[in-house]
């Protein structure tokens, strides 16, 4: 049997003795990042409370490194695990350097004082997050996304084996964002640092997790490996998404589609046309495009915005089957835009080039390169 | 390093404050006593009969009981701002000192009435059931009302539904010792009696060190409960100790000096301004060197401004404590609509 770190055993959780979530099992080992994935409201902070000891759980048992978490005692716990929360911490008058140095509370002494080795490794944690000129600054003036990184510096000076993130990415932009699962990436390779945390970012959870895990309605509804979960039409069912797309290769995310009978005609491929399919969308035209190759980079949002997609298998000619459909369309529409200029004199390009001529002698065509 | 000599200097200022507090207390009054004497009469040497009078019967132990209580409000508003996360949170403005007197008086005037004479534990031991009364009460609220503004609103009401009570009690209580009843329960530092200070400070002194000795799991609980319970403390314990710590440290006050308005509240705000800090374990000895030379401060304005005629301390510390609490209201209205 395989080892793991932090496991649950039919945890239920909820509130008031409501269950919310029943028979939750999640499993990581050390040096594994596990995430929670879900819609609003499906009960990831409740399922992380109840694992960290915020909340008591209804029923089952958390086990960390082999021991009932329920059993360890505050200050074992607290060398043990540390935290990032989305609770707003108001501390008076502190300095962010304060601030994460009370990350160093389960070590030191009777009133607190900080030793030279705490100091130093309130240095290291924060020169890790890159914060180091925030040090002296009043922890009430910095931005959300400033204190987010002092939260995970705190977090990382008390160095835990297990670290847990509530929703860590939401109020930092995507510098930030990146910077900080890379952050955690590193130190769960080179340090073996577990990771357990919640996010909202799709294709940021696919990257970086090793095992994640789903939750809707009452249960976990898939754990896995991202392979796993990210199957074809699985993410919007998880989400019930009611509008647009989201692809699950590519992180491709749609708006719904314009209603109604092709008006345009996009000739396009190699990334030309989506800027394109996404000004027809807000436009509100609805529109066709083709030829395109099912491995094209335009592929995904032409799928998910055109009224039809004229396509062709992955590095094939273009049959005449297809190039007869591509000018049946053509002859539907008002007009013909092309967003493709030497690539049409490759020797794939050539179908591709009559159907530009076929709609330049209707006069419909529009060359945008 | 520049920091630490920040936090030197201040308790340099605190020590010097209440240093010349307490000789101006003994100093000062409708009789002034020269230094000399005064240092002639504690250490025992040959002085003026009336002059030793004075100082050993009236001023220096009304002054030494004055600066512990001082120091008690002071600790005690910094423990509930603590709790609430509110920094106007004080005994005084949660109805806590109010409760504490409610009690008091109601043990006083029964004990008029059988002609008993209340012991200064009895007299504790009845302010702090007050004191729990409504701190009780208070804790209560505080599940239900979200905004802290109207935890205050309700601790006020508190306040004046106990303060009525009490009015209603003294009102009737018959015979001469209404007089001093009234002079109670308007809030004064007058007539404390040796054995009076000898109960305050040991009081005051063991919760104080009490207090002293829980600066680490206070600094936890500044960064709010989630993050303190992962630190490793136990919520549950530490809030019951820091109720009934400040709950007996109000409860001496109001025992012997009836209620002191909003030392509580100016004095921690005052001293964290002074210190740049608001760090537990220096933020706790601070205030009560703070709350000890602001209310002898007080005191002696109270009771030699309009002499013989004696102000109650409230009236005094109002004047000084209500600016420092409207500031702070305008201070935290401004930084919420910033951020």
């Amino acid at each position: 049997m395989e080892e793991f770190y932090f496991y649950t055993k039919g945890l239920t959780v909820g509130y008031h003795g409501v269950p919310l979530i029943k028979e939750v099992e999640l499993r990581l080992k050390r040096g594994e990042i596990l995430t929670l994935i879900g819609p609003n409201g499906a009960g990831k902070t409740t399922i992380l409370k109840s694992m960290i000891r915020q909340l008591e759980p209804l029923g089952g048992v958390v086990y960390l490194d082999g021991q009932n978490v329920q059993k360890i005692s505050g200050k074992d716990l607290a060398r043990k695990l540390s935290v990032v929360l989305t609770n707003r911490v108001h501390p008076e008058m502190m300095t962010c350097k304060d601030v994460v140095a009370t990350g160093r509370y389960p070590y030191t002494g009777k009133f607190g004082v900080l030793s030279k080795e705490d100091h130093r490794i309130v240095d290291e944690s924060m020169r890790l997050v890159h914060i180091q000129e925030l040090g002296p600054r009043d922890f009430s003036r910095i931005s959300d996304g400033q204190k987010q990184r002092v939260m995970l510096a705190r977090a990382l000076c008390q160095k835990p084996e297990l670290i847990v993130l509530d929703e860590p990415t939401s109020f930092l932009d995507i510098r930030y964002k990146l910077e900080f699962l890379s952050i955690l990436q590193n130190l769960s390779r080179t340090k073996n640092l577990s990771v357990l945390m919640s996010l909202h970012e799709l294709d940021l959870a696919g990257r970086i997790s090793d095992k994640i895990a789903c939750i809707h309605g009452d249960c976990v509804e898939r754990f896995g490996t991202p392979e796993e979960i990210f199957t074809k039409g699985y993410i919007p069912q998880l989400y019930q998404m009611t509008a647009g797309s989201y692809d699950e290769l590519t992180g491709n995310l749609e708006l719904p589609p314009a209603e109604g009978k092709p008006e345009v005609f996009v000739i396009g491929g190699a990334g030309s046309g989506t800027a394109v399919y996404r000004r027809l969308q807000r436009s509100g035209i609805p529109f066709a495009t083709g030829v395109l190759w099912q491995n094209d980079l335009d592929y995904p949002s032409a799928k998910a915005l055109a009224a039809e997609v004229v396509e062709e298998k992955a590095f094939s000619r273009i049959r005449p089957e297809k190039l007869q459909r591509a000018k049946e369309l053509v002859d539907g529409c008002r007009e013909v835009i092309c967003t493709l200029g030497e690539e049409l004199e490759g020797g794939l390009g050539t179908e591709l080039k009559e159907l530009a001529e076929y709609a330049g002698l209707q006069g419909k065509l529009k060359t945008y390169v | 390093m520049r920091k630490k000599s920040r936090y030197i200097a201040a308790f340099m200022i605190l020590m010097i404050l209440l240093g010349a507090a307490l000789a101006a207390n003994v100093c000062i009054g409708s009789v002034s006593v020269p230094v000399s004497q005064v240092w002639d009469i504690l250490m025992g040497e040959q002085a003026d009969e009336v002059y030793r009078n004075i100082v050993m019967q009236i001023r220096l132990p009304r002054a030494l009981g004055g600066a512990a209580m001082g120091g008690a409000l002071a600790l005690s508003g910094y423990l509930l701002q603590t709790f609430f996360h509110n920094p106007i949170a004080s005994p005084f403005t949660l109805g806590i000192s109010s409760g504490a007197k409610m009690v008091v008086a109601l043990a006083m005037v029964a004990a008029l009435g059988s002609s008993l004479q209340v012991s200064s534990w009895g007299l504790i031991a009845a302010a702090f059931a007050g004191a729990m009364i409504c701190m009780g009460f208070v804790i209560l609220m505080s599940r239900f009302v979200e905004q802290m503004s109207m935890l205050i609103v309700s601790g006020v009401m508190i306040g004046y539904i106990c303060s009525a009570v009490t009015d209603f009690v003294v009102t009737f209580a018959d015979d001469s010792d209404i007089v001093n009843l009234h002079n109670w329960s308007m809030g004064s530092f007058s007539g404390i009696t040796w054995d009076n200070v000898a109960v305050i400070w040991i009081v005051i002194f063991t919760a104080s060190v009490c207090v002293f000795l829980m600066s680490k799991p206070i600094s936890a609980y500044q960064m709010g409960e989630a993050y303190a319970k992962n630190m490793g403390l136990n919520i549950p314990l530490f809030r019951v100790l820091l109720v009934l710590l400040s709950s007996i440290l109000s409860a001496c006050v109001a025992a012997f000096a009836g209620p002191v308005s909003f030392v509580g509240i100016a004095v921690p705000h005052l001293t964290k301004r002074l210190f740049g800090t608001a760090k537990p374990i220096l933020m706790i000895p601070a205030c009560f060197l703070g709350g000890a030379s602001f209310c002898l401060g007080c005191d002696l304005l109270a009771r030699s401004l309009f002499a013989p005629t004696e102000l109650s301390i409230s009236t005094v510390t109002a004047v000084f404590g209500a600016p420092v609490v409207i500031v702070i209201m305008l201070k935290g209205k401004r930084e919420r609509t910033e951020s």
